[in-house]
């Protein structure tokens, strides 16, 4: 363990984990009380048509990826807003759409090789000094416009009627939580790859409300479990020579069902 | 002659091109306790909506103590408002408290938390609701009633003029009911609120309300109760069966064998 830790990719991947689990864990909780889960999905699918077009232009795909998915969240939004398309039927088009784009960008690149495989199932051994930074920058911004915007950020997803006529800005703030969230899906990308990002958006979350009942405490339960199976996830592929992605999103899952029991167990000792 | 709390001139709403509203012209004093009837799809929730400047009218003019309701909306001190369905989701992780503190947020304002100032006016609309011993509770386990008052402890926490309520006791039973009807009145006159409310309780509204409103696409009544059968029957465009008990009517919902 300690030899292991003592080499430089590892730091690496484990500062970076647990960056990320950080802002997946905090994001986690909102999208879980919003009922944003398969958006969650929808977006990380999208970025997988930005990232073939970065392949296609010979760009940095992280640009490209960001651009594409935040354009995709706006328009799921848009779309929900201003026609009278459901949600859920908006993200499902987008979705496909944009992972069929991809496909057609990679074919018309003619790259199909280890990269887009690291894109799509992450392979955080691989992340250098540049991604460090990018993760550290993102997590900074984020974190700051979640703590800035907290009290708003609970009472819209509380009530957003109510948030709205007592003035809280909330066509504003939907919009900057689905850049936020563009943003941690393609940072995490790194880590565990287009197809299983959805998973630290979601199953930290829903932990963490199998073992809480306030949000504040919700919050940091959602980001324990996060670093926890990131971290642990990667000791374990390491000894097991295993995907580093798949095994953390494998406990993350375990984790889950093993807390699924705690509501009922609490409300039986809260009777008693 | 007294403020007007509400002004609302030839208001005209429509949806994709079919009219909600028509022709709406109202006047509301301030102080007045006013229930606002008609039946389903009749526009009393459009009509709420223009008021707290949810929605802009389509034609006409609204004013609410002399102001457009967008603008009054942004400034979150003036209106105290009940939703139809305050809580979309049971298990939502928040206290009572917290809940009730939402309503400090307007008054707060962006980028700021809220402080004990706050926490105190919380508390004492708890204690006006009778709930104080809730606060540290979680939202989802208190009973329909007590949420119910919670979430008017919240609408009171903006220190409003106008407490705005959408269909308040639609899921109480008959006695939370009138304790609801009660409260509301207590706390119009505590506070000197303007209130508005909206119901389908034809019998619980008039036998609370200084002033009533029945609203079916166009205003077709506004007048202080007792309220005859016919204007109600215009109002709901159907047959209304009601058994007059002096000046009270009384729904009709069973006939007993002698």
């Amino acid at each position: 363990m300690i030899e292991l830790l003592s080499m430089g990719f590892l730091q690496r991947a484990l500062l970076a984990g647990i960056m990320v689990s950080l802002l997946c864990g905090v994001l986690s909780v909102f999208v879980i009380l919003r009922r944003m889960a398969f958006i969650g999905v929808g977006i990380s699918h999208s970025a997988f048509g930005g990232v073939a077009l970065g392949f296609l232009l010979a760009v940095d795909p992280l640009w490209t990826g960001v651009g594409f998915s935040v354009l995709v969240a706006l328009a799921i939004e848009w779309a929900q807003t201003h026609s009278r398309v459901e949600e859920d039927t908006a993200i499902g088009i987008f979705f496909a759409a944009s992972m069929a784009l991809g496909l057609v960008f990679l074919h018309l690149s003619r790259t199909y090789n280890v990269d887009v495989f690291g894109f799509l199932f992450g392979n955080i051994l691989a992340i250098g000094q540049k991604q460090v930074v990018e993760i550290l920058v993102v997590t900074v911004a984020v974190l700051a416009v979640i703590l800035a915007f907290y009290k708003e950020l609970v009472f819209l997803s509380f009530d957003e009627e109510m948030a709205w006529v007592s003035g809280v800005p909330v066509r504003t703030l939907r919009y900057l939580f689905l850049i936020m969230l563009a943003l941690v899906v393609i940072i995490s990308i790194y880590l565990v790859g287009i197809v299983l990002v959805s998973a630290l958006l979601v199953i930290p979350g829903a932990t963490a409300q199998n073992l809480t009942g306030h949000i504040r405490s919700m919050i940091l339960a959602s980001t324990a479990v996060a670093a926890g199976c990131v971290a642990g996830g990667l000791w374990l592929s390491c000894l097991l020579d295993f995907p580093s992605g798949a095994t953390i999103v494998l406990l993350l899952a375990g984790l889950y069902l093993l807390t699924t029991g705690v509501p009922w167990v609490r409300s039986r000792l809260g009777r008693a | 002659m007294a403020e007007v709390a509400i002004n609302i001139h030839d208001l005209w709403v429509s949806y994709n091109g079919t009219a909600a509203l028509e022709e709406v012209n109202l006047e509301i004093e301030t102080g007045k306790y006013v229930g606002v009837l008609g039946p389903n799809g009749a526009g009393k929730s459009t009509l709420l909506k223009v008021i707290l400047g949810l929605i802009a009218p389509t034609r006409g003019q609204v004013r609410v103590f002399g102001e457009i309701p967008q603008k009054l909306r942004r400034r979150g001190e003036v209106v105290g408002y009940l939703p139809q369905r305050p809580l979309g989701n049971p298990h939502f992780p928040v206290s009572v408290l917290d809940v009730v503190l939402m309503g400090r947020y307007g008054r707060v304002g962006l980028l700021r938390q809220p402080g004990s100032h706050d926490r105190e006016i919380a508390l004492l609309n708890l204690e006006r609701v009778g709930i104080p011993h809730l606060a540290a509770r979680a939202i989802g386990e208190i009973s329909g009633g007590e949420q119910q008052r919670v979430f008017i402890a919240r609408a009171l926490c903006v220190e409003p003029r106008l407490l705005v309520l959408d269909e308040p006791t639609v899921s109480l039973d008959a006695c939370a009911q009138d304790d609801l009807y009660e409260l509301v009145h207590r706390l119009k006159e505590e506070m000197s609120l303007t209130v508005l409310m909206v119901s389908h309780d034809i019998g619980g509204v008039a036998r609370h309300v200084d002033d009533i409103v029945c609203i079916n696409r166009r205003i077709h009544v506004h007048q202080a109760p007792p309220i005859g059968r016919l204007p109600l029957e215009s109002a709901f465009g159907c047959s209304v069966e009601y058994l007059f008990h002096g000046e009270i009517p009384h729904r009709v919902v069973k006939v007993h064998d002698d």
